[in-house]
């Protein structure tokens, strides 16, 4: 080469140009085999990891969330129902700028930087691409309405529904139906997630509680091929979920707006019960909340609140408001005396005014005791003693009988105990007896722990929905009642575990009626000379077009059974005496009985029979007195006279 | 001298003679033409089923084709003596067009790669460098002697460089790589001694890791991904996640035609252009990708053929270059969708939807048979 005319030679060049070609060749085969056993590796050998894979990604289980039951007072009145709640959700895949579309979202709506940092986490959880994740949740209409306006400018944000709980009633049934609550991190490890996996939601207290396994309905499934943008493309298989059972409830949603108008804004409860079922028409305990603050998660002042407020609004006082009965306990006691053989209808004492135990200095007053020895009501037999509410007649009754009978024959009436079949918060109070002393403070009872008790204070303690259940047996006239929230459903119930209490069939006919018209006289005996008339008559005994028997009582307070702090200033008022009030009407037939308790009301014939009256006006509004009725009218009047012959 | 004697009799070479006839007059190469046909027509069943049994697509795809046909044999007419002179000032033009993009490029998706008459034409110079490249090499070789001096590869070197270089920055570092393979091939076909090549080759793994620090963030991403896609597997990982899903769920004959789940259920990314053949591997399967590889080995044995064929230095070198770069297309993008190399941008050739590179290819072909139609019969 080193010639500077040297001529091309063709003949090597071609050479050289071929063996190259032959190297490309050998090349191209080389990597032609490199893709085929590529190709060959997933296709053949791999080849039931990647179908796997391939229906993993479009083929995906679905839980489809079961409608959670409705729950309708016994009219057809909707008290729980499920409507659409919206949320926000940001699909991250179809939005151009996550950081840009935040921004423009925080200035139509607002987002909290709690809200940000949530949602990066649930962003960071998330399954797969185009799965739209939740930003916001609960948007009023007005939020909704200006996403949507914006919505053509920020794609990817979507507004999704779903069914949430809602009380069309709000604070009025909170306490009477309870309520459900998001399901929380404790929660997760009792319930059996499977069950839950279409909701957020679980029944926390209450019915919605109680009968949770019923109104939630079985869960469904569906298989779905899916896209990449989560978007269902087929079903392939699917279990269709079954709704919850609908409940109807012996709640009377018009009686209880009564009942809760009739307390107004004082601290207090009303049960009422139907005698004959032991069906709850009415359960108020004020003041109440709004349930629906707690379905969609309330935030942390709010429920603050709500949790420190002096009146306990969260505290159903009507289930488990453990208060003194004070005198309403007397019918219960007079019964007791009656079938002991303790006292006869006929046996009379005389009332000084007050009353001593033997060989002690304590004086137990009389209610009207007056310092100069004129107080007291004079000769009292069990009908005056009751219809006046004498005091001495049941200090002497409850000690003659001894704390071991009073506490035998009061407890059948379901005192002590919670007799309540679908209401699991529900308190059994306090029944004392001789051993529950020394059990609880390792003393001996004394006959003066005895003394009190005849007047229902002292040790014992009632719930409102314990006495109303009493009278609902007294009205009964022994025949047991528990009482119960579900009057039926749309599906079967399973069988109550608990064991129905025994009937209270040991005392006599004539004891019953003995009782129940002195309780009538409470109510309706008036218009005689002082010192004669019921103790209620003055405050609701006229103008009735129905024959009731009632019972008031006036109880020291001793405690609330929360352990509130005091204001200074709300001191006195919260030291006042609790009023009660209980009743049944019509006498002749019962179809209600109730317990009204106004906290620190004061006198329960003046502030808590009012109230009591209101109620069972609006419940026996379409009353209309039969010939039965003026019968046992006349028999009631019999007695009342001879008692003031004597 | 015997063989071409043989050819001329009547009777005995009848077939070779008339492919020889069509080849004189037309310019055309039937064996090419038919395995073209071939190729594009099944890859419009693939697109077909690609975009979801729409003919919208299909109907665009073969306009492309039939305009891209057009262009084939326009440029077959034109004789080698042509494209061997016109070599220099379309290497010229083409780096002048390379530097305009880098000034009045069209950006999308953060690199500029085409340059724009509004109304007119979006074309990409880095396409029409895929061809002028290998030309000018081949030109450059013509008036050399073989095998080359290093002077003269020092030379070559420098001609590859710069327009790589210049795609390189756009960034565009796949057509880069192409433009690269198209020039390196026109150099090892030119007799480039293999202690060049190797010393080369053993100085590039050297400067790799120079080379990994210039990389953009998101080219390093791709490198990344092909050995460890689970890492991410919602972002960068999910394309090849997705396709290798789609290949490996075909098995050996596949979903079924129309059937595939990964590209109807839009799992697969690009079904339609990069990444069609999961599409081809997860409905016909195996026997579908072999069937391709097939016709593509063919087509290509055919090109090597023609090459061999090719009389003058220029023309062997060029068509050598033009049928092992259309080769390293399909392996290129075969390789990436299967998983066993970076995600670079690479359609495959004759099947993927889109103009651009239909008409590279097509050029390419048309340029093939040129100079296999022009060369002069007797020795």
């Amino acid at each position: 080469m080193a010639e500077p005319l040297a001529l091309k030679d063709h003949s090597r060049e071609s050479q050289i140009f071929s063996d190259r070609i032959v190297v490309g060749c050998v090349l191209l085969a080389l990597l032609t085999l490199i893709l085929i056993a590529r190709m060959f590796y997933l296709q053949i050998i791999q080849h039931d990891v990647y179908t796997t894979l391939s229906d993993r990604n479009r083929i995906q289980l679905q839980a489809v969330a079961p409608i959670r039951g409705l729950i309708y007072d016994r009219h057809g009145e909707l008290i729980a129902d499920n409507v659409p709640s919206y949320s926000l959700t940001i699909t991250k895949e179809r939005v151009e700028d996550l950081e840009e579309t935040l921004a423009a979202l925080g200035t139509i709506v607002e987002v909290s930087a709690d809200d940000i940092k949530a949602f990066r986490r649930r962003l960071a959880r998330r399954q797969r691409p185009f799965e739209p994740v939740p930003l916001l949740f609960r948007l009023t209409p007005e939020e909704i309405a200006k996403i949507s306006v914006d919505r053509y400018a920020t794609p990817g944000v979507d507004v999704e529904a779903r069914l949430v709980r809602h009380y069309p009633l709000s604070a009025l049934m909170a306490h009477a139906v309870g309520s459900v609550r998001r399901i929380n991190e404790n929660d997760l490890r009792n319930i059996d997630t499977v069950a839950y996996s279409g909701t957020n939601h679980l029944g926390k207290i209450g019915v919605e509680r109680f009968y949770e396994d019923q109104l939630l309905g079985k869960v469904g499934y569906q298989q779905v091929e899916i896209n990449a943008r989560g978007r269902i493309t087929n079903v392939l298989d699917a279990t269709p979920s079954v709704p919850g059972a609908d409940l109807i409830l012996h709640v009377d949603a018009g009686l209880q707006r009564v009942a809760s108008a009739a307390l107004g804004a004082q601290r207090g409860a009303i049960v009422a019960i139907e005698p004959s079922t032991g069906g709850i028409l009415a359960l108020v305990s004020n003041p109440s909340y709004d349930p629906n603050l707690f379905v969609a998660g309330i935030d942390q002042a709010s429920y603050a609140a709500l949790r420190d407020s002096i009146d306990v609004p969260l505290f159903n006082r009507a289930i488990q408001g453990q208060y003194e009965p004070g005198s309403t306990i007397k019918p219960f006691l007079g019964l007791a005396g009656l079938v002991t053989g303790v006292i006869t209808p006929d046996y009379v004492i005389n009332d000084p005014g007050a009353y001593q135990l033997p060989n002690n200095s304590r004086l137990y007053r009389d209610w009207n005791w007056k310092i100069d020895g004129r107080g007291g009501h004079g000769l009292v037999n069990l009908q005056k003693a009751i219809y006046r509410s004498c005091n001495i007649f049941f200090y002497q009754l409850a000690v003659k009988l001894g704390i071991d009978r009073v506490h035998d024959h009061l407890s059948p009436f379901g005192f002590g105990a919670n007799t309540a079949v679908d209401l699991p918060e529900a308190r059994s109070g306090l029944l004392p007896s001789r051993k529950w002393k020394e059990r609880t403070r390792g003393e001996v009872w004394f006959p003066g722990d005895t003394v009190n008790i005849g007047i229902g204070q002292g040790d014992i303690l009632v719930t409102p929905l314990q006495l109303a259940t009493a009278v609902a047996i007294l009205a009964n006239r022994g025949k047991m009642v528990s009482p119960r929230m579900l009057k039926s459903s749309s599906q079967l119930m399973p069988d109550s575990k608990q064991q129905p209490l025994p009937d209270i069939d040991q005392i006599a006919s004539a004891y019953w009626d003995l009782v129940i018209e002195s309780m009538s006289m409470v109510v309706h005996r008036g218009d005689q000379v002082w010192g004669e008339n019921g103790t209620a008559w003055a405050y609701i005994g006229r103008d009735i077009p129905y024959r009731m028997a009632g019972k008031s009582g006036t109880a020291q307070i001793v405690e609330i059974a929360q352990g509130e702090l005091y204001d200074a200033d709300e001191l006195d008022e919260r030291q006042r005496k609790n009023a009660w009030f209980v009743a049944f009407a019509p006498l002749e037939k019962p179809t209600i009985a109730l317990a009204v308790m106004v906290e620190n009301g004061g006198g329960g014939s003046e502030f808590a029979a009012p109230i009591a009256r209101k109620v069972l006006d609006y419940y026996l509004r379409d009353y209309e007195p039969t010939s039965e009725r003026d019968t046992r009218a006349d028999l009631v009047s019999k007695p009342a006279q001879q008692a003031t012959l004597r | 001298m015997s063989s071409d004697f043989v050819r001329r009799l009547p009777g005995g070479g009848f077939s070779q003679s008339r492919y020889s006839w069509l080849s004189r007059k037309f310019h055309v190469d039937v064996i090419i033409l038919a395995l073209l046909a071939t190729i594009c027509s099944y890859g419009l069943i693939v697109l077909y089923s690609a975009v979801g049994r729409e003919s919208g697509p299909v109907v665009s795809q073969l306009f492309k084709l039939g305009v891209a046909s057009l262009v084939m044999i326009t440029m077959a007419q034109i004789p080698p003596v042509f494209y061997l002179r016109a070599a220099p000032w379309l290497y010229l033009f083409g780096i002048a067009l390379l530097i305009m993009v880098l000034f009045f490029g069209y950006e999308v998706n953060g690199s500029a790669r085409w340059l724009r008459i509004p109304g007119v034409i979006n074309f990409q110079p880095s396409e029409i460098m895929k061809l002028v490249l290998p030309m000018i090499l081949a030109w450059y070789f013509h008036e050399r002697h073989m095998p080359p001096k290093a002077k003269h590869l020092f030379w070559a070197a420098l001609m590859i460089a710069v327009p790589v270089v210049l795609v390189g920055v756009q960034p565009d570092l796949g057509t880069g790589l192409l433009i690269c393979v198209a020039g390196l091939l026109v150099v090892l076909l030119a007799g480039v001694p293999w202690r060049y090549v190797f010393g080369v080759m053993g100085l590039a793994l050297m400067a790799a890791p120079a080379l990994w620090a210039v990389m953009r963030d998101y080219q390093q991403r791709r490198v990344l991904m092909l050995f460890d896609p689970e890492s991410d597997p919602l972002g960068s990982g999910w394309n090849i996640i997705q396709s290798k899903t789609a290949i490996g769920s075909g098995g050996l004959f596949g979903k079924g035609l129309f059937q595939g789940t990964q590209s109807h259920l839009d799992f697969l990314p690009e079904s339609q252009t990069d990444f069609i053949i999961a599409v081809l591997a997860e409905e016909l399967g195996l026997v579908g990708i072999l069937v391709l590889l097939a016709l593509y080995i063919l087509l290509a044995a055919r090109g090597v053929v023609m090459a061999v064929e090719a009389q003058e230095t220029f023309g062997r070198l060029l068509s050598g270059s033009i049928i092992f770069t259309f080769f390293v297309y399909v392996f290129v993008n075969i390789g990436m969708v299967s998983g066993i190399l970076p995600v670079v941008g690479v359609p495959l050739p004759l099947v993927s939807y889109g103009g651009t590179s239909i008409l590279t290819l097509f050029a390419g072909f048309g340029i093939l048979m040129s100079i296999h139609s022009h060369r002069r019969i007797t020795l």
